[in-house]
């Protein structure tokens, strides 16, 4: 037979967030942890509200980072504008086809992906789900991941700005749809940061020690 | 990797929680650079990395002066119709700043040039700290500061762009990749190489609890 599943929460012990000491408050709350003095909580404070306040700021920063150019060029054939999708095109076209791929999945899947993971983790999180919570623990482990390297193509513009200064042969000036781009990045990280995986588990671990 | 068993004894001393889920678990002795493995949810709970701070501390001295290179060094040279232009790290932020592109030059600074550096100055502290093995009241502190740093570094994403630049504009002009590229992707291979061998939850294991 399997013991139920024995959590620090269950048994009144706070791990802390910073450096994992257990330890066992005389007081409840206002109390810090010994070692590292963060503050000591069963479960980050008001975790699914502040993570579905930086996701749905990240929904909306979406649209201007994809619709507007993130970078112009002008050149002696004249003026252009460039949006994360045509940056794909253009590597796409030009044959680099590996690195339109990474460009392709670090500013195009990436982000979507970790909007619509972040989206499932809060309101099965909310909602108090039991389901599926291995999954899910995986999911929130790769948005963790990989969400930081959609900040490629911010930096290519950054490079190429920085660099191609030929007036009045060839310039290339960033556009604000590069800031809103980053400005997504930066917030569907704090939105994964301010989230605590353990909600995942919650639930499940409260059902299995009713089952037991 | 060993994966480890929910506990079902009363006693409390000596174990561990997961950062995930928040399963308690007894520790186990690990082989050496062997991870131990939640039980409850597969998360990393901890390694054992015998004698890994001095290697962290040579790999994030390594990746300290390359830093400094990579800084200050042109990373590509880029020629059209005998016009030149070389772009630095920290030139690339001054001319975004030039161009009163104030938050764009204010986010590429902070991820490429002064959280790294910040990361990196944390690190050896902490490593010399230890060093001349003196119970500080500042190893706290830098150990937090480090927890709060770190996912914010994005020395690897920027030397990919580097390379994605460069094929953008191999076609256009005539492209001399400079010294501080190759210090990039060197700082890059030993920032990773520092901070796998920095074991945070063993460090903070020697502080002890007030
Ligand atoms: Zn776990």
């Amino acid at each position: 037979m399997r013991p139920s599943p024995r959590t620090a929460h269950a048994l009144g012990l706070y791990a802390c967030h910073t450096c994992g000491l257990l330890s066992r408050p005389a007081r409840e709350g206002a109390s810090s942890c010994g070692r590292c003095g963060s503050s000591l909580r069963f479960r980050k404070t008001n975790s699914i509200e502040r993570a579905a306040a930086y996701l749905i700021a990240a929904y909306i920063l979406y649209i201007p980072a994809n619709v507007l150019p993130i970078m112009e060029t002008h050149s002696v054939f004249g003026r252009e504008e460039n949006t994360i999708v045509s940056g794909v095109a253009y590597l796409w076209h030009a044959g680099s086809w590996g690195l339109a791929l990474i460009v392709f999945i670090a500013s195009v899947v990436v982000p979507v992906l970790k909007l619509l993971a972040m989206t499932l983790l809060l309101i099965t999180a909310h909602y108090q789900s039991a389901w599926r919570p291995l999954e899910r623990a995986k999911l929130y482990r790769l948005v963790e991941l990989v969400g930081r390297w959609s900040m490629l193509d911010v930096y290519v513009v950054a490079i190429l700005a920085a660099l191609v200064q030929f007036r009045p042969l060839a310039t290339v000036t960033p556009r604000s749809g590069a800031l809103y781009f980053g400005a997504v990045v930066i917030l569907s990280m704090l939105s994964a940061m301010a989230f605590d995986p353990r909600l995942i588990w919650d639930p499940a671990h409260k059902e299995s020690h009713t089952h037991a | 990797m060993p994966v480890l068993s929910p506990t079902d004894s009363q006693s409390t001393t000596g174990l561990i929680a997961c950062n995930e889920c928040d399963l308690l678990q007894r520790p186990i002795a690990l082989p050496a650079g062997g991870w131990a493995v939640c039980g409850g949810c597969d998360a990393p709970l901890y390694r054992y990395t015998p004698g890994s701070l001095d290697r962290a501390l040579a790999f994030s001295l390594g990746a300290a002066v390359l830093f400094l290179i990579g800084l200050t060094f042109p990373i590509l040279e880029l020629e059209i119709q005998g016009n030149v232009t070389s772009s630095s790290l920290s030139r690339t932020v001054q001319q975004l700043w030039k161009d009163g592109l104030h938050v764009f030059a204010v986010l590429i600074a902070a991820t490429t040039i002064l959280l790294p550096a910040l990361e990196l100055a944390v690190m050896i502290s902490v490593l010399l700290l230890l060093r001349v093995r003196r119970a500080s009241a500042w190893m706290p502190k830098l150990l937090r500061l480090l927890t709060l740093v770190r996912p914010w570094g994005m020395t690897e994403i920027f030397f990919m762009g580097v390379l994605v630049a460069l094929v953008k504009l191999a076609h256009m002009a005539d492209i001399v990749t400079g010294i501080a590229l190759w210090s990039l992707g060197g700082m890059m291979l030993l920032l990773i190489a520092a901070s796998r061998s920095f074991n945070l939850r063993h460090l903070w294991e020697q502080v002890a609890p007030q």
